[in-house]
Order: structure tokens, then sequence, then C-alpha cells
């Protein structure tokens, strides 16, 4: 199973950076949501993947009675989850933003911060 | 039976003595940015208001920060466990010297920000929550140098970048939205890099908590994996702050909010990348950090080369000043490059460099701060902050001139300023271990820094404004000249109020060094022998 989800996780780790390096915003922002998934994926292999019980206490007992596996990689991938949605929210505003007022989705396209043909700066006075 | 290994469990896991009042000054920082940030965001019909909330809050962020400062140099470090549970199952607040620096120096930078801000920012954008947003991001950056715990740190990271995201996109203008596209993505990629490592770190040791991660790495033996580890956490804390070749989101997006809001980036966030990058690299798995040093000490010397010679290709005053972030970048990197010849020492050239690293990081978050608000307060005056049309500052404010001078001085790395001290270190460091060419790069790059800082005062404040050298006659020259620096509001003495406090800090660091060596040298032989620090989180426990 362990061996099976790594080659998963390398798939979308390669399609995620593939995409990323795309020059279209858009493509771009597929690439995070796929890397995003792909690090949850990843922490969740990290963990261990066994058949073990979840962490379950009868009522009239204070301690698990069988070996129980390891809840803490669940919270992390929630929290991770949680915070890469999140950004992902942002940057799909951000870009659309950008889109409708840059009028492109190019990276290359995308100069006004960095104009080309800028010249040397003033060398004397 | 069952209930005996209950006690026996709980014995283990918690502790029953109640924290002591002094400890609290450790989540103070940030539980002080969260609650004025959500008081300010109540407060958002009332923006003629935040100014005289923000600043008290910022006097007292500052005061807490210096408490804590104190209180760590004199006592040692000091640990907080969440929840009173014991490490490694709780989440662990630990301050070295080292993060109290790094803290005391952010609070500095945003007190001056905020006087600055309630200058400068207009009612729409205080409206639209810069001041939340301030405090929101000041509350990641004090979480990143307070916490123990190597997820927490990924959180806290989080946090100021969203907080950052906020603060970089206020005003949507164009080339804010292009900066900010750029910005965005790249350290959200970077940020990810960073879950990855600590996804692997976790499957390694089974536990997130640093001192203990520290003393697991230690007792390792199978330590190839660990080299992928710091690899991974190199990538994304150079990406983080922006070291070459991972540089490039830094020119393309720091010139393009307002002038506060670089300021606040420029001191702050590259250097919470550099603080990661030592706490992790150097201190977590310092074998594998010295395997690394080749990589690093060549990223360095790229990185101010790079930021050396990107600063002399600029015309305009603020993208001159990202490239100079860049250098700074890279001069701290050279600290985290070398061999530790002598362990155990004080005099090996690694415990000098990182001494001489930290405080460079201390005076690059002071001056890179000033330099921008500086530009800020130049731009507002001339009118615009192209070196092409600027001039005639010093006639005009001579107080001001001379403040740039001294911060222009200081970032060239010349005496008697903060920046000339941690470069004598570095160099002397670099050529002890046997780098020659790294400490021959550290001074080249402080030369390259010196032209461009000489073009900057040249062009814009001591030659006569262009426009008016155009004039036909006297008259019209004066009378140009009287209408551009009109323009200069109310606001400008008070504008002139943060510069003081930072180029007071900036003298007093390069005229009486010895106070901040005392603390850095202390600062750096923490990080590379982390006993104190493992012995502050277990108490003295197995």
């Amino acid at each position: 199973m362990e061996v099976a989800l790594t080659f998963v996780v390398a798939a979308l780790y390669g399609v995620s950076f593939y995409l990323l390096m795309s020059k279209h915003i858009i493509r771009m922002l597929l690439g995070v949501v796929l890397l995003s998934n792909a690090v949850n994926l990843s922490i969740f292999v990290n963990g261990r993947l066994t058949t073990m019980a979840p962490p379950l206490i009868p009522n009239n007992v204070d301690v698990p009675v069988d070996p129980i596996s390891n809840p803490l990689p669940q919270a992390l991938v929630l929290t991770a989850i949680v915070i890469a949605f999140s950004f992902f929210a942002f940057l799909l505003v951000l870009s659309y933003r950008a889109y409708q007022q840059l009028d492109t989705d190019d990276t290359d396209e995308m100069r006004v911060a960095e104009p080309e043909g800028e010249g040397l700066p003033p060398l004397g006075y | 039976m069952a209930t005996q290994d209950l006690a026996a469990l709980k014995a283990e896991a918690m502790t029953p003595v109640p924290v002591e009042a002094m400890d609290y000054l450790i989540v103070l920082p940030v539980v002080l940015c969260f609650l004025f940030g959500a008081a300010m965001l109540m407060m958002r019909k009332r923006v003629d208001l935040h100014p005289f909330v923000a600043i008290p809050g910022l006097v007292l962020l500052l005061a807490v920060d210096l408490g804590l400062l104190w209180r760590v140099y004199t006592g040692g470090t000091v640990t907080m466990m969440m929840g009173g549970w014991l490490p490694p199952f709780g989440i662990a607040f630990t301050v070295d010297l080292m993060g109290a620096l790094f803290l005391t120096a952010a609070g500095v930078v945003a007190l001056a920000c905020g006087i600055y801000a309630s200058a400068s920012v207009d009612r729409i954008e205080r409206r639209y929550g810069f001041f939340p947003f301030l405090f929101m991001m000041m509350g990641g950056v004090s979480g990143a140098f307070v916490t123990g715990d190597i997820f927490n740190l990924y959180v806290w990271f989080e946090v100021l970048l969203i907080g950052s995201f906020g603060l970089m996109v206020l005003g949507s203008r164009d080339e804010q939205l292009d900066g900010a596209t750029k910005y965005c993505f790249l350290n959200l990629v970077g940020t990810t890099f960073f879950l990855i490592a600590t996804g692997y770190l976790y499957g390694l040791f089974g536990t997130l908590n640093m001192a203990d991660i520290a003393q697991k790495a230690a007792a390792m033996e199978n330590t190839a994996p660990l080299f992928t580890l710091v690899a991974l956490y190199f990538v994304s804390f150079a990406m983080k702050a922006a070291a070459f070749p991972l540089n490039s989101w830094l020119p393309a997006s720091y010139h393009t909010p307002r002038f506060v809001t670089s300021a606040l980036f420029a001191g702050l966030l590259t250097k919470v990348g550099v603080y990661a990058a030592i706490r992790v690299m150097l201190m977590l798995f310092p074998p594998e950090r010295a395997e690394l040093s080749g990589v690093i000490a060549w990223v360095a010397a790229l990185t101010m080369l790079v930021g050396g010679l990107g600063a002399l290709a600029q015309s305009d005053l603020r993208r001159l000043l990202n490239y100079m972030v860049i250098a700074g970048i890279g001069t701290i990197l050279v600290g985290l490059s070398l061999p530790d010849l002598a362990p155990g020492t004080a005099e090996g050239p690694l415990t000098v460099g990182m001494s001489g690293a930290i405080y460079y990081a201390l005076h690059s978050i002071v001056v890179m701060t000033a330099l921008y608000l500086a530009a800020g307060v130049a731009a507002h005056l001339t009118g615009s902050s192209s070196l092409h049309h600027m001039g005639g500052l010093w006639r005009h404010n001579p107080l001001f001139a001379a403040l740039v001078l001294m911060l222009l001085f200081a970032v060239s790395g010349l005496p008697p300023f903060s920046g000339f001290w941690p470069k004598v270190f570095l160099v002397r460091a670099s050529i002890g271990a046997d780098m020659p060419w790294l400490a021959a790069t550290v001074l080249f790059s402080g030369f390259l820094l010196t032209i461009a800082s000489a073009r900057v005062f040249a062009l814009g404040f001591w030659r006569p404004l262009p426009a008016a050298m155009a004039a036909g006659s006297e008259d019209e020259r004066k009378q140009i000249v009287k209408e551009n620096f009109s323009a200069a509001g109310p606001e400008k003495a008070f504008s002139l109020v943060p510069l003081l406090l930072l180029t007071g800090f900036v003298v007093a660091a390069g005229v009486w060094p010895e106070w901040l060596l005392a603390m850095t040298d202390t600062a750096a032989t923490g990080v590379i022998d982390p006993s104190g620090y493992i012995g502050s989180v277990f108490g003295g426990r197995p």
C-alpha cells in the first residue's frame, strides 16, 4: 500500500511541477492545487499506513486496549489542507483580478512592475 | 491496573506545576499582535482612531520584546509548554538569545513602520485594513521567532505570509497586482517545500519538537535521508530569503506596494527565512550543514554579487534598494557556510562568523527598513523615486539628507556605522576558514554597494533639482524648486521620527558595538551548541 501511494505521490509532484513551470497563471493555479494534494498525501504516507485500529477507548477503561494507530499525521494533514485551501482561494481571486486589470494571464507579458527597456541609470550630471 | 497506568503515563506527559507569571512573556508578543489586530478590525468604521490604538500597541509589543530579551540575556533560554504537556508531546515555545534578538529587532522595525504609516497611509487603505494586516503579519513574524516546534514554525510562516499578501495588494494598482502575483506564487511554493521537508522529518523522527529532533539527529546512525531533508530545507528557506538563484521574485515585487509596506517586508520577511535556515540547518543538523557548506558558500557569494551588480543597474530608488536587500542576504549566508574547525571553542571560524551573521541580520533588518522609509520621504518630497528626476534634497532638508547618508554608509559596510563590524567578523572568519575568495567577495560586494550608494546620494541629494537646472532664468528656477517642494505635507516632520529612531540604532551599534557583540556571541554559541536550548525544553529530564 505504501509503495503504491508513493508512486501516486511522485506522479502528483511531477504533474504539479510541470504545471507550475507554465507561463499561464491558470495552469500554475492547477499546479498549486496538485502540489498541496501531493504534500498532504506524502505526509499521510510518512505517518505509516497500517491497518491498526483508530485511537478509540471503550467506556469503562482509561487506556486503549489494543495497539492503536498514530493520529498525529492526520492532524498535520488537516492543518495543511485548511491552509492550502485558504491560500488557493486567495490566489484564485488575485489571479482573476490581475487578469481583469492587466488583461493577460501570461506571466511573460506581465511587465507592469518591471517595464522592459528601461535603460541605464543616470551616469553623471 | 488501568488507572495506575494512566497516572504513571500522565506523570510522564504532563506537568502539574503552574506556569510562572514571568514566563507568560513568551506568548505575549503573539497574543498582543492578534489582540490588537482583532480590535482594530472591529474599529473599521473609526479609521481616524487607528493610529492612536496602533502606536501604543506597537510600543507595548516592543516593551514585551525587550522584557523577553532581558530575561533571556540574564537567565538563559526560556521555554513554555502549551497546555502543560511535557515535551515532546505539547507544542513548545522556546526563546533563546538568537530568537529574542530577532524578535526585538522586529519590534523596533514594526514600531517605526507604524509611526510612519500613521502619517502616510490614507483613510481608504486604513478602511481596507492596513493596521490589522500589519498586526497579523507581526503576529506571524513574532510566532516564527519564539516557536520551538517545527510544524508550528511552518504554520507561523503561513500566518505571516497571508498578512503580507493582504498588505501587498492593498491599493490594487496594476503594478501591485503584477508584483503580488509573482510574490504570492513563489512564496507559497517555498513554504510548501518547507511542509514537504517537515512531513518527511516527522516520518523519520516521529517528533516535531526542535530540541527533541536535535537530540535524535545527533544520535542517528544512518544519516543519508537527513542529507536530502537538509537540502530540501535549504531550498525552501533560500526561496523565502531570496538567495540566488531563487531571488527573482523579490526585485519583481518589493517596489510595488506602499513605501511603508516595502520597508516592513524588506526588514522582516527575508530575515525570517534566514532565521529559519540558521535554526534548522545549523542547530538541528550540524553535520549535514557542514557537508552542504560548499554549496552554501557559492550561493552566498553569488547572492552578494547579484545584489551588488543589480543595485548598480537600477535607476529607480526602490528597485535599487531591492537589490541591496539581496546583497545583505548573501552576506548573512556567509556565516552559515563556514566549517566548524574548532568545535566547542569561541575562536573557531564558525562561531565568529555566525556571531557576525546574526549581527549583520539585525543591522540589515533595521537599516533596510530605514532606507525604504527614507526613500518614501524622498519620493514624497521630490515627487519621484527615479534617479533621473530626483535632486536638491540636501539643500532642502539637510537633517534628512544627513540621516540618509549615514544609512547609506551603513548599508555599504563603511565605518563607523553598524554594517562595518559584522563584515569585519565575516571576513576574519572566512580567512580563518581558509576561504579567501569568500572574504574577497564580501569586500567586493561592499565595494559595489558603495558605488550604488554614492550614486544615490550624488544624484538624489547632492545635485540640484534637474527640472530646476534646465530652467532658463534664476526666477524660474526658484519658482520650480518652490513648487516642487511645496508638495511636502504637514506630516513631513512626523515621518522623520522613525528615521531618527532607526538611525540612532545604526550609530549606536556602529560606534559602541561591544554590547551587541556580547549578545550575538552568546547567541551564536547557543545555536552551534544547543545544549542550553535542549536543557531548557526538557528541564533536565531525559
